[in-house]
């Protein structure tokens, strides 16, 4: 079966004053058909920038994407224009997001009812009465309640759980194939971070969708995803099935990742192993592992070959590392 | 009231802190925000006490009672074994000195254009506790070393350090005074989670080698105050609704809302997630302005009866130290 979304050796940099930083620097992964697709990585590691780039939605300058495919019904999305119609046709149509911050990314001064019409009139042509009709339907779909009468309230009369509710509501509006959530419940409370990710997850199924989770959160994506991909410093370290990768984690950085993060579950005395050291500085990077210098692994090796490809170890499962772990 | 009132470094008992709404031009007070609604627990010395609770739920405000940040509405808070709730600001910075507070921000809490020595040293020069100034810079150096910074890096600005050594910066300030108590409000939450561990295993190792260093950790990740703590008070809209110990929580949690908060928290594992029983809360945390009637959180709690509504659940020893409020249980 062929993927829905499919990004090959994508690559995003930008130009800062001291440098080139290689924001994602040759990263490919796919998207099937009602999919939940999970991206990890810590802050600076590239999977907003990934993202964003699939969108094209980089501020250029300073950013650019540099080289790169984005295979998307047939066609190389990286074809065409940025504001080009035929991406503003799949940009927040075909293709929607979900931001972390509800707050700053619904525009304050426009009611509810008018920014959830906008993309209904542009994209699917609605007339403005047929338009709120079913911007109504969508809010109460989103189970906000009596979402007929709050078409007319603006965000701030929302609460920060409720407006991320709008923001979904907005990304199903056109019945997309494909929703990127980023970091869609970071800013929001435990409970309120459940019931919304419950939501998506049957609201995708709901729309036939495929989801793809953008998050620092391993419980997340253990929870939610069937498959993942883990960040590092611009690259995609390893890939696998969530069970793959949780069960038997390869890549160092995973595996270091997974002791560091305190466990609901944990037993008593369990302690916690810091990674060393920091995340690495994305500009003019040395283009060996940007792992190594924080790796307990590392060989001879690491210090002078390039960042080793991702390898076939099982199954699904990839990992960019020269060690057998 | 706690049941050891010797071993006791801190005991609030019935503590409440409303803040007053006012409107219009003679601030007429219109109503009260009651950010701690009536809560009663104790800290054994050498301990650390966590508390969880969803924004808004009075965990802060908690920790800023204890402090003296806040003179609270009512109820007591006895600390080294001294009513300090009603002391006149005058008398107040004395204890403060035996207490300390470690912020979440490690960016907004620290003067920008302060040297990291003088940050660290400032509580010697507050509280005069030292000699002269070899011994001032002494004791910062040490300090410096303990939180695991160079003490080289003294004379930089906070800018120059990342987010992780700003954390130990601000653990090297709470320790300056030699304080007892320190009260970590969300220490962890604005740092990354390769860094997160660091400051964990820091404040951890801190509490080995300081004798009767106490916590109290105040977060809203239960997973790490799990981790760090030894007991467990879970907040919920300005009151207490369970204290445990870190086993029970997970293994017997009892009141509702504690289930519903440790089911909400996904674990980092797919196998577990699969079998894990979920319960979704519905609706939001209401407004502190407003809070529902009787146990506050009948409205959204799975198991509530119409008596729910009627009457405040105390919290009542359930045996071995295990308190619930809630009638249902």
């Amino acid at each position: 079966m062929a993927a829905l979304l499919e990004v090959e050796n994508l690559k995003t940099y930008f130009k800062v004053d001291h440098g080139l930083v290689k924001a994602v620097d040759g990263v490919s992964y796919y998207i099937n058909e009602r999919e939940i697709v999970g991206l990890v990585g810590e802050s600076g590691c590239g999977k907003s920038v990934s993202q964003l780039s699939v969108m094209q939605l980089i501020p250029t300058p300073p950013g650019r994407i540099e080289a790169g495919k984005i295979h998307f019904e047939g066609r190389d999305l990286l074809q065409y224009e940025a504001k080009g119609p035929e991406m503003r046709s799949i940009r927040g149509a075909k293709i929607s997001m979900v931001f972390q911050e509800p707050m700053t990314s619904l525009n304050p001064v426009l009611t509810i009812g008018r920014q959830l019409t906008e993309s209904l009139e542009l994209h699917l042509g609605m007339e403005p009465i047929k338009a709120r009709e079913r911007a109504a339907e969508l809010l109460s779909l989103v189970a906000i309640p009596d979402g007929a009468n709050r078409l007319d309230d603006y965000p701030h009369q929302f609460s920060g759980g409720m407006r991320q509710r709008v923001m979904i509501a907005m990304a199903l509006s056109c019945n997309p194939r494909i929703i990127i959530a980023d970091e869609p419940t970071t800013a929001l409370d435990v409970t309120t971070q459940a019931q919304l990710l419950e939501l998506m997850k049957d609201m995708v199924s709901r729309f036939n969708a495929s989801l793809v989770i953008v998050t620092h959160n391993l419980g997340v994506v253990a929870r939610y995803a069937q498959r993942l991909y883990v960040m590092y410093a611009g690259r995609i370290v390893e890939s696998g099935t969530s069970k793959e990768l949780f069960g038997n984690p390869r890549h160092p950085y995973t595996i270091a990742l997974l002791k560091c993060v305190p466990r609901l579950d944990e037993e008593e005395g369990t302690k916690l192993v810091p990674i060393v050291g920091m995340p690495p500085n994305l500009v003019n990077m040395p283009g060996t592992c940007a792992f190594r210098p924080r790796c307990p692994y590392q060989v001879e090796r690491c210090h002078n070959d390039p960042w080793p490809e991702l390898r076939l170890i099982d199954g699904q499962h990839y990992v960019s590392c020269y060690v057998e772990t | 009231m706690a049941p050891n009132q010797n071993g006791n470094i801190v005991s609030v008992n019935e503590m409440k802190m409303y803040f007053p709404v006012t409107r219009g031009l003679l601030r007429r007070k219109v109503a009260d925000v009651k950010a701690v609604d009536g809560v009663s627990f104790y800290i054994k010395k050498g301990e650390t006490l966590g508390l969880v609770g969803e924004s808004g739920s009075g965990k802060t405000t908690v920790g800023r009672c204890i402090m003296r940040l806040y003179r609270p509405t009512a109820g007591r808070i006895v600390f080294d074994g001294k009513d300090i709730s009603k002391l006149p600001e005058s008398q107040v910075r004395p204890v403060r000195s035996r207490m300390a507070l470690i912020f979440q921000d490690p960016y907004g809490s620290l003067d920008p254009r302060q040297s990291a020595g003088s940050i660290v040293g400032e509580p010697l020069k507050i509280f005069n506790m030292a000699a002269n100034k070899q011994a001032y810079k002494e004791r910062v150096e040490e300090l410096f070393r303990i939180v695991g910074l160079d003490p080289s890096m003294m004379d930089r600005v906070p800018h120059e350090f990342s987010g992780g050594q700003r954390q130990r910066i601000g653990v090297a300030r709470a320790l300056a005074s030699k304080a007892s108590l320190i009260i970590c409000d969300e220490p962890v939450s604005a740092l990354d989670v390769s860094i997160q561990a660091q400051i964990i295993n820091l404040l951890e190792e801190l509490q080995d080698r300081i004798g009767g260093l106490t916590y109290l950790f105040i977060a809203h990740d239960l997973a790490v105050v799990r981790h760090i703590s030894d007991r467990i008070a879970v907040m919920y809209l300005g009151r207490i609704v369970e204290v445990t110990d870190r086993k029970n929580l997970y293994d017997n949690p009892l009141h509702p809302y504690t289930r519903a908060l440790l089911s909400a928290i996904p674990v980092a594992d797919p196998f577990l997630e699969e079998k894990r029983e979920r319960v979704i809360l519905q609706g939001e945390v209401p407004s502190p302005l407003s809070p529902p009637s009787g146990c506050n959180f009948h409205p959204r709690c799975p198991m509530a009866i119409p008596e729910c509504k009627e009457t405040v659940p105390p919290l009542l020893d359930k045996g071995g130290g295990h308190q619930v409020a809630c009638i249902r249980v």
